[in-house]
């Protein structure tokens, strides 16, 4: 179970929150600039906040004294934007985080569960939106990851690309590794979230 | 396509490109260091390091081959020392035209890596860092192959500056044929003698041939890697 007790300024704008997320989908939800991505980006060690905890299960990751980096702390992380390298090919990209992890053995089945096998030796800047956030998941996936984090990955798709994604977004949460996703469309919210946490100006709201 | 140059002119040609090009191949290690360093990490002493590493391109070029003089000379402070414990010197030899060509092209290659370094997106090293790549697994996937337009740019334009360097070169290693004659200090050379300027002429083509090649050489690089590196 992940953990986050965390508060941070920035400038007039205080982010307070805390929350646990158990095993399943944990969604966080709320209006653009409520301070939703700054508590993922704290989760995944991008962004340090001025104090507070990030715990998942015993291990403290941040905290008094302790700040572990991204790369030690195995979460797999799917962006908005893809963020794919643009100089590898798919097949590489997807090889990249397992490689870091150990081995690639499941390659073939997740690129099969993700439908991206015609795609595997283009490169990220021939692939469609919807085709590269497909890669990005496999990616993370790969990357054996104890728990995935997820920031509006749909948000820059449009209706139909969401469509196509969502029903790779269930397999991914019918394997069992918790999510943690960030969204603020309603939709997403009820298909796949387990829990919700609504966050507002900075704090959890109701 | 010797009989028109004649021995002194051909080895100093040849010279300037063995020069020329250790010059470059030493430094860029510790180029691409400086602008990684210079573009990405804050430390204490920054700006301080940004003028040393800038130093060679405003101070004149005299000034910077006394410098290494009183440095890697063979009473330099660091050069008797070299020469005492290696038996290695750099001066009055052709390693040393080398040093001297290397410091003074060091900025030129710094300026076009560090930009290209700027230019490579950090939200992508962060996507590789939480794939679980160290920041030293980091630079060598993803931001070394993104910048390395601007690295082979920087390589190639280090390089013509080193084949032209003649201030700080004739300073710290004077003009000798057949050992720190390059094609710059051989047109000086041969200008200083009535009759020169046929000499002279010859390796001035050379030295501006060899200069705009280079120049093509990088746009073409900086093009064409680019192109390849962001899969277009």
């Amino acid at each position: 179970m992940l953990t986050v007790a965390i508060t941070h300024r920035f400038g007039d704008f205080t982010l307070d929150v805390a929350f646990s997320a158990p095993a399943g989908v944990t969604a966080i939800t709320g209006p653009s600039g409520a301070g939703k991505t700054s508590i993922i980006n704290a989760v995944a060690g991008l962004f340090r906040p001025d104090a507070g905890e990030v715990r998942y299960g015993d291990e403290v990751l941040f905290g008094p004294g302790v700040w572990v980096p991204p790369h030690r702390r195995r979460f797999g992380y799917v962006f908005q934007d893809a963020r794919l390298l643009p100089h590898l090919t798919v097949r590489q990209n997807l090889a990249y985080g397992a490689w870091f992890a150990g081995g690639a053995q499941e390659l073939g089945a997740v690129v099969d569960m993700l439908g991206i096998a015609p795609l595997l030796s283009r490169r990220p800047a021939a692939l469609s939106g919807g085709e590269r956030q497909r890669v990005a998941l496999g990616r993370a996936l790969l990357a054996r990851p104890r728990m995935l984090l997820m920031d509006e990955p749909l948000a820059s798709l449009d209706a139909a690309r969401k469509d196509e994604i969502l029903p790779y977004l269930e397999r991914v949460r019918d394997l069992g590794t918790p999510i943690l996703y960030v969204t603020h469309a309603g939709d997403e919210v009820e298909r796949l979230a387990t829990s919700v946490v609504r966050v507002q100006g900075g704090r959890l709201a109701g | 396509m010797t009989d028109w140059l004649t021995a002194q002119e051909w080895t100093a040609l040849m010279l300037s490109l063995r020069v020329a090009f250790w010059a470059t191949v030493v430094s860029l290690p510790f180029g691409i260091l400086a602008a990684h360093a210079l573009a990405r990490w804050s430390f204490p002493g920054k700006q301080v390091f940004n003028m040393i590493v800038h130093l060679p391109l405003i101070l004149p070029p005299v000034v910077t081959g006394y410098l290494l003089l009183v440095t890697f000379g063979r009473r330099g402070y660091v050069g008797e020392w070299l020469y005492e414990v290696t038996g290695f010197t750099f001066a009055f030899r052709w390693t040393g035209a080398a040093l001297a060509a290397a410091v003074m092209a060091f900025p030129l290659m710094v300026r076009a890596i560090r930009l290209s370094i700027e230019a490579v997106d950090t939200r992508l090293e962060a996507a590789a860092g939480t794939l679980g790549a160290s920041p030293p697994w980091v630079f060598a996937t993803v931001t070394l192959p993104l910048a390395l337009p601007g690295v082979l740019a920087g390589a190639i334009l280090a390089f013509a500056k080193a084949m032209g360097e003649f201030g700080a070169t004739i300073t710290f290693v004077a003009n000798i044929p057949g050992e720190t004659q390059t094609v710059p200090t051989a047109i000086y050379e041969a200008l200083q003698v009535p009759g020169g300027e046929g000499p002279a002429f010859r390796l001035v083509v050379i030295a501006v041939i060899v200069a705009m090649g280079a120049l093509l050489a990088s746009e073409w690089v900086s093009r064409v890697v680019a192109a390849r590196v962001q899969g277009r």
